[in-house]
């Protein structure tokens, strides 16, 4: 009754492509969007900014990246943790070397070295196939762990090895308060949303997904292998390179290559798998069940073991929250494999026919 | 209406209380890390400091004023202890200062602190240019730095040669974790190879450091004539095992600071004998009066953190020492602003800035023998730089050498070059006199 | 020359070693088709059950003798590890018939975080000690060829010993008995294997529970070189490409990979390492086994991917 496409006619082709072509989902990101911009700067705390819009913001924009190249073009990737690095580094060295070298322009180019890094790196995935493919891919990170540990001139020849960030304007307005910094990620986060859900649905988007679906198949009829495979991991790594900037840049601030380390490649995989892959919605869920979960876990269990009087020690917590973790994804695999954005699709799919059972 | 009225008032009224009500504690948030790769290391420094810190309130308070603290686990990671520092920086009525036990949640904190106007302990840790007060403004290395640390080595081979200039053709390797902390004295090391013209080999160790035959191999080739260990973890007790496993003396092999203590060598038992390591001042003191004060106060009472048993040890008295030096702090800044009052962050950072732990007042808190006098000023945030060497003999760590100190013709060019570098990047300006005041 | 021998056969017995954890992931692969990303975990589950069970033992029954107590505590670990394969194989694997490679992955991953939890929560996340006898010495070889002799560490050699041993029986167990024949006719074929009358979940239980005393032989012998901590669990990330390069399918392979990998990674750490200021060991590993994979993409053993469209 809500949710119906009845009556929606389409009069001319640019209509009938529009990414929304239902009206009601117009209406409904529309709305999301603005609350996102407007509402939210103007009830949320300090803490939620700092601690949850901020990482949730930044880290969907990664596993926006790694769901393009997992989820779309099937080539299972353990280096993202490597490709956030480059991207942060490579920004870093923009920003702290050129004098007076603006913000924006430093992130894109963080994620182009990003993407000259996953080109090289993606390279195995024309001969590497499936688990090869995902442990061959943790050489990069590996690689990259060790190379910003060992090459001085990409921390800026510190004796420590760490980096730090200060001084961030956009076109003359200070990013210091948690409100501008979240504002900077969260239009990033939509440009490249928006970018990233039009490339999908383009022709190189088919390409990658006939490439994940039989690639023999893709090449018999004509998909260039090495074309599909290697944009797929250009365009993820840039997006997970500009994803790796911010992180360093806004939420870290100061940040030394453990930062980057295999643990955040498989969070970020884990992202895409629980959120959904193959799906730009998807990506975003993951992110909220990745970044909220420990943070919720960490609030409200000593809370909820309180309420029956057992005192748990913050190792305890810890713990538990590992245990949880670990649980709670193996019981959403079992439930959903799909990931969260299948539950979605199948909620909006209801939605369509309610209040009819069919 | 009458009654909605009286609870009206009822209601404005405590709402204005506590808006103007100050809070009545000192709020000391704890960032230890009791899991992960570090927990071994980890626990007893948790456990001695908040011990130190249940003490200090059954001593009836600073002056009255008692002590909350609250733990948050931050498993060595940076992205979780920034977390952890955004969630407690402003609960209690804000957090008094805060010490991170880990050089990488420093660095990233350093950026932050002075924002939020609340003070860094980094005792024996952290950057080593950030004794550096006149840049500095709110991080405080008391009583040991890495630079500090490594210098006091170097000076203490010398000795062992008969004389710095011995050190000609010697060969030192430093066995490093890799990482920010691991690297730290690798500059003050490379100033010393030019000064005594010592052979300087630098091993790095990729965290979490279980894997070490190749490095151990290349020591058995290099043959140095002592091994400096930069470990933390379960990367120290690797290091010793890894070496008896290649047949280096163990008597050749020194530690900083982080990697001597009873978790790094109870498990090679008499394969660590004759390993030394620099201690921050004190070492195991299970002798020491404030330990004695802490079992009768505090586990005597039940409400000990951890085992009876770790009260004394090495990494145990560290933590308390560090809950010292910030209760300290505030005792200081209370002398100041309004003794048996709460002290706000920046009030704590100027008493920080104007410790004077005199002999006398070390004594009196139980630290007799145990600590050297701490006094720090605008400029310098170290505070001390007195440092001994203990040496494990299978069962227990005795102290092997008298009190060294630092050399500060040495030390002070290099942090102030580091400081000055750091200062020219941020874009800020070293502080004034007057600012001093403040 | 001496000392490249040196760095030659520590490499080889480092090697062995990542071959006692690769294993583990080989055979589970072989028989269910699910790369085990918990078999990390696992070590270091059954190594923790296996120090502290020691501890707890002698500290409950009063027994003094090493040797009767490490007995009890590895039967008591070896139970442990089995109910731990039933459980997972139960709870989990049935559930996830025939999802694809990633979820597969990523359910292990999550059963991996589940188990390092559960294991420091139990036992503890301090450095337990695990005392198997073995000698810390080294011994020196060759004295009179070699200037200073070749440096041989006998706990190496043993551990390497008691990993070939362990290979031959696992051997042995899939060429002569019936079970194992019937677990590599499931690796081979699910659905012809189902279709003759083999039982898949039992399969699967049983293979899980080898791999299971697979992780805990292992854990032993990595938990009394290093002690027992969280950190051991990342043992399995340097078993990664030892898997990789010998042919995920392959018992062989996880042996002749583990020594390759090892020599690889000792010798260009020695000898490369020095001009790249050092620390290049984990990557060389990976970096290595890459390269065999372009030739091979299979693996040296693997099988050969076979593409139907």
């Amino acid at each position: 009754m809500l949710y119906r496409e009845n009556g929606q006619f389409k009069t001319t082709y640019r209509a009938d492509q529009q990414i929304f072509p239902i009206a009601q989902d117009r209406l409904f990101i529309l709305a999301a969007v603005l609350f996102a911009f407007v509402v939210v700067p103007a009830i949320a705390s300090d803490y939620t900014f700092r601690a949850l819009l901020i990482p949730f913001a930044i880290m969907s924009l990664a596993a926006l990246g790694v769901n393009i190249l997992v989820g779309y073009c099937g080539q299972i990737s353990l280096g993202s943790g490597a490709f956030m690095a480059v991207g942060a580094y490579g920004a870093y060295n923009f920003f702290a070397r050129v004098p007076d070298m603006p913000l924006i322009p430093a992130l894109i180019l963080g994620g182009l070295c990003s993407t000259l890094f996953g080109i090289l790196f993606g390279l195995p995935s024309l001969r590497v196939k499936g688990l090869y493919l995902a442990v061959a891919t943790l050489a990069a990170q590996f690689f990259a762990d060790w190379m910003f540990l060992r090459i001085k001139w990409f921390t800026l020849n510190t004796p420590s090895g760490s980096v730090s960030v200060s001084g961030m304007q956009v076109f003359g307005y200070p990013i210091e308060s948690p409100t501008s910094k979240y504002l900077l990620c969260l239009s990033v986060l939509v440009v490249m949303g928006i970018a990233a859900k039009n490339l999908v649905r383009s022709a190189i988007g088919r390409e990658w997904m006939a490439i994940r679906d039989m690639d023999v198949a893709a090449a018999v009829i004509g998909i260039r292998p090495m074309y599909a495979k290697l944009s797929a991991f250009a365009v993820s790594s840039f997006i997970i390179g500009v994803a790796g900037a911010l992180w360093g840049f806004v939420y870290l601030g100061a940040w030394e290559p453990a930062a980057f380390s295999a643990d955040m490649s498989f969070r970020l995989l884990f992202m895409v798998i629980i959120g959904g892959l193959g799906s730009i919605m998807g990506s975003f869920f993951g992110a909220a069940f990745i970044v909220l979960l420990p943070i919720a876990l960490n609030q409200f269990l000593p809370v909820l073991l309180g309420a029956f009087g057992i005192e748990i020690s913050t190792a305890g917590i810890s713990h538990a929250e590992l245990i949880i973790f670990g649980g709670l994804i193996v019981w959403f695999l079992i439930v959903e494999p799909h990931g969260l954005a299948k539950l979605w699709s199948t909620g909006k799919q209801k939605l369509r026919l309610w209040p009819f059972p069919h | 209406m009458k009654l909605r009225n009286l609870a009206l008032a009822t209601c404005l009224a405590a709402i204005g209380l506590t808006a103007f009500a100050q809070p009545k504690e000192q709020f000391f948030p704890a960032l230890p890390y009791r899991t992960g790769p570090f927990a071994p290391n980890g626990v007893p420094w948790a456990n001695g400091y908040l011990d130190y810190l249940k003490l200090v309130n059954a001593r009836g308070g600073i002056n009255g004023v008692k002590i909350i603290f609250e733990e948050c686990e931050t498993a060595y990671d940076t992205a979780r202890g920034v977390e952890c520092y955004e969630r407690l920086k402003g609960k209690n009525g804000g957090a008094t200062l805060f010490q991170p036990l880990s050089t990488g949640i420093t660095f990233a904190l350093t950026e932050k602190a002075p924002a939020d106007k609340i003070p860094l302990i980094t005792a024996g840790y952290g950057r080593s240019e950030s004794q550096d007060g006149g840049v500095f403004k709110w991080n405080f290395p008391l009583a040991g730095t890495y630079w500090m640390a490594a210098d006091v080595l170097v000076q203490y081979l010398g000795k062992k040669e008969g004389g710095l200039d011995k050190l000609k053709g010697k060969k030192i390797t430093l066995v490093y974790h890799d990482s920010p902390y691991g690297k730290e004295p690798i500059p003050l090391l490379q100033e010393r190879s030019k000064m005594h013209g010592f052979d300087l080999q630098l091993l790095p160790v990729a965290s979490p450091g279980i894997e070490q035959k190749a490095t151990w191999l290349q020591i058995r080739q290099h043959r140095p004539d002592y091994v400096l260990l930069w470990g933390w973890g379960v990367m120290n007790s690797t290091a010793i095992k890894e070496a008896q496993a290649t047949g280096y003396p163990r008597e050749k092999m020194y530690g900083v600071w982080w990697s001597g203590a009873e978790p790094d060598v109870k498990d090679v038992g008499e394969g660590a004998k004759g390993y030394n390591a620099i201690t921050m001042q004190h070492g195991a003191e299970p002798q020491s009066a404030v330990v004695k004060e802490i079992l009768a106060k505090v586990h005597g009472k039940g409400q000990g953190t951890g085992p009876k048993e770790e009260v004394g040890q090495v990494l145990y008295m560290r933590g308390a020492m560090s809950a010292m030096l910030g209760v300290e702090g505030v005792r200081a800044a209370q002398e100041r602003f309004g003794k048996g009052k709460w002290m706000s962050g920046e009030q704590v950072r100027w008493g920080l800035e104007n410790l004077n732990l005199t002999q006398a007042k070390l004594d009196a808190l139980g630290f007799k023998g145990v600590m050297r006098p701490i006094s720090t000023s605008c400029m310098d945030h170290l505070g001390s730089n007195w440092a001994r060497i203990h040496t494990w003999d299978g069962k227990q760590w005795n102290f092997t050498s008298d009190w060294l100190q630092a050399d500060e013709q040495v030390l002070k060019p290099l942090v102030k070059q580091t400081a000055d570098k750091y200062a020219a990047e941020k874009k800020l300006q070293r502080r004034t006199p007057a600012d001093c005041q403040s | 020359m001496g000392f490249f021998l040196e760095t030659v056969l520590g490499g080889l017995m480092a090697g062995m070693l990542y071959s006692l954890v690769a294993l583990g992931f080989v055979l589970i692969f072989k028989a269910s088709g699910v790369f085990n990303f918990a078999q990390g975990a696992m070590v270091l589950f059954a190594a923790l059950a296996m120090a502290r069970f020691t501890e707890w033992f002698a500290h409950w029954t009063g027994i003094e003798n090493l040797f009767l107590v490490g007995l009890a505590a590895v039967i008591a670990s070896g139970a442990l590890m089995f109910v731990m394969a039933w459980l997972i194989e139960r709870l989990v694997l049935r559930q996830l018939v025939n999802q694809e490679g990633a979820t597969l992955l990523m359910a292990t991953l999550g059963i991996a975080y589940f188990i390092d939890g559960l294991g420091q929560t139990i036992f503890g996340s301090d450095i337990y000690k695990i005392d198997i006898g073995m000698p810390k010495e080294p011994v020196m070889a060759f004295e009179n060829v070699f200037p200073g002799g070749i440096l041989v560490s006998k706990e190496d050699l043993i551990a390497a010993a008691i990993a070939a041993a362990l290979v031959l029986l696992l051997t042995l167990f899939f060429q002569k008995t019936s079970t194992g024949r019937a677990l590599r006719a499931v690796a081979d074929d699910h659905q012809a294997a189902q279709s003759i009358g083999i039982p898949l979940n039992r399969i699967w239980v049983i293979v899980w529970c080898v791999a299971g005393v697979v992780a805990l032989v292992a854990g032993v012998i990595w938990g009394s070189k290093l002690g027992v901590q969280f950190s051991l669990a990342t043992v399995a990330m340097r078993a990664l490409p030892v898997v990789i390069l010998g042919g995920l399918t392959s018992v062989p392979g996880a042996i002749i990979g583990g020594l390759i990998i090892g020599v690889g990674e000792k010798v260009s750490e020695v000898y490369l390492g020095p001009y790249v200021g050092g620390g290049i060991e984990i990557w060389f590993a990976y970096v290595l086994a890459l390269l065999f994979l372009l030739v091979r993409p299979q693996g040296l053993f693997g099988e050969k991917i076979i593409d139907r469209v």
